[in-house]
């Protein structure tokens, strides 16, 4: 979007909403609601990929020592790599803001 | 031009087909069935150039309208009842994505009990979907008013949805003497389709994106400022309808409204049976007028205010039961307008002609002399309206 959306008035919106610059989701972070974020403990990490394998948004990707990190722009906080890890070496930390 | 007797139901199909509409979505259900079935007709013996797209509910019937529109597709579809209820969701859809999308809505009542007779039951549950609404009153009304909704719909300063509303039955089975305009004359009042945005692979857009709370009031404003905007337009195309093809339209029609103190309002065909009461009044040497809002979404409310400005009582006539509601949603309507314009004026609401219950000039009369001889017709509990013909 050409700028912040909460600053659109109603009559500079195109007619039905339609989005004319497509792929512009990518401007969009939707990560910005998380209330914990996942933090990887690399003593614990064995780098087998499940993180990476369940994270729902795909927001988990490899490092390129083989350790895993989330991308926190879209990381939503949803802790299911928490809970799919084996060696228990992800813990969600509150975010501060 | 000469008149051709011919079933209304078949005089709309005929007159989809003058549009020159390019896609049909549609689920048969009674009364709207002969439409669908002749357009079906149409197609298949080559006569009409469109895309018949079968579908297995009313549900499907709009979602594939919406995409046969997005594609830039002059469309058409038609239904009743419940088939309209099982549209519902997608009817908000259609007026959200700005979608110039036809319906002939035949009217017909819900279900329970099951009535497959007329009345404004599934029109007025869809009333605030955001569609431009007409109501006609005979068949060349309806044929006239499916060319006049292309142009209004699909003109630039409009991209809405709309519904030509014609009631179950006593019109549309109804065969009446109906004027066609040429092909040639209907292609240079209504030019093909010139969409805004398409959906094709070559400019890819996204349509029916979603909103954050941010971004959705905005949204719907600017919705709401197209359709009430369109009314200029709609003005617009009735007029220049008039002067091409003879036949006088406007916003809001009267009959016999300069003597008269006392009118009545009513939507659809139950107006020619008021107009007859009028003249049978009149012999008696007693004076009603009428108002027959012919455009009710957007409500053109200045024009009827303007109206009611010199007049001492109005009853306003409905073929819904208000659920409820202190009263019909049409008398709700002029309520609010009434109000807003300080308008002194005694207002009556009477539900009339449910499921399919006929109601006489007789009748007619006989509510004309218990609102002109009272002062005040007085309700108990709250209940601000009257049921013509119910059995007590």
């Amino acid at each position: 979007m050409a700028k912040p959306m909460d600053q659109y008035k109603w009559h500079e919106l195109t007619v039905g909403c339609v989005i004319e610059e497509v792929g512009n989701a990518m401007e969009y972070k939707t990560g910005d609601w998380r209330s914990s974020k996942p933090v990887w403990n690399r003593e614990k990490c064995t780098k087998c990929g499940l993180c990476w394998l369940f994270c729902p948004d795909a927001t988990i990707h490899q490092t390129e020592d083989g350790y895993y990190e989330a991308d926190l722009d879209y990381c939503k906080g949803c802790g299911i790599c928490v809970r799919e890890c084996k060696p228990a070496a992800i813990t969600m930390v509150e975010e501060e803001r | 031009m000469s008149a051709k007797g011919m079933e209304v139901s078949i005089a709309a199909s005929v007159a989809a087909k003058l549009a020159r509409v390019e896609a049909i979505a549609a689920y048969p259900i009674t009364p709207q069935t002969h439409i669908v079935e002749h357009l079906a007709d149409l197609v298949a013996n080559g006569e009409l150039d469109a895309a018949y797209i079968n579908v297995e509910s009313e549900h499907s019937a709009m979602s594939a309208c919406v995409g046969s529109s997005a594609t830039g597709a002059r469309t058409f579809t038609s239904t009743s009842s419940q088939g309209m209820e099982l549209m519902h969701e997608i009817l908000f859809i259609a007026s959200g994505m700005r979608l110039p999308i036809v319906m002939a809505a035949v009217n017909r009542a819900l279900s329970s009990p099951l009535s497959i007779w007329g009345d404004h039951s599934d029109v007025m549950a869809a009333r605030d979907t955001g569609w431009i609404m007409v109501f006609c009153e005979n068949g060349q009304e309806v044929v006239d008013s499916i060319i006049m909704a292309f142009k209004i719909a699909e003109d630039r300063r409009v991209l809405l949805p709309m519904m030509v509303n014609l009631d179950g039955f006593s019109l549309s089975h109804v065969i009446e003497p109906i004027e066609f305009p040429s092909q040639e004359d209907v292609d240079r009042f209504l030019p093909p389709y010139a969409p805004l945005y398409t959906l094709h692979p070559d400019k890819p857009v996204t349509m029916g994106a979603f909103a954050m709370p941010e971004l959705y009031t905005e949204a719907k404003y600017s919705q709401e400022m197209a359709i009430r905007n369109s009314k200029a337009v709609v003005k617009e195309v009735m007029d220049q309808f008039s002067e091409e093809f003879g036949r006088k339209y406007s916003l809001v029609e009267t009959y016999n409204i300069d003597k008269a103190d006392t009118v009545f309002m009513a939507l659809g065909s139950i107006n020619e049976n008021i107009k007859t009461a009028i003249d049978l009044l009149k012999d008696d040497g007693k004076e009603l007028g009428l108002i027959v809002p012919r455009l009710f979404r957007p409500f053109p409310a200045d024009e009827i205010g303007e109206i009611l400005k010199t007049k001492k009582k109005l009853a306003v006539f409905e073929r819904v039961m208000p659920g409820g509601a202190m009263n019909g949603p049409l008398y709700n309507e002029i309520a609010s307008l009434v109000i807003a314009n300080g308008l002194n004026i005694q207002l009556e609401n009477y539900v009339f002609g449910l499921g399919g219950r006929d109601v006489e000039p007789e009748e007619i009369m006989d509510v004309f002399d218990q609102v002109s001889t009272s002062s005040k017709i007085t309700h108990a509990d709250n209940k601000n309206y009257s049921v013509i013909g119910v059995r007590s």
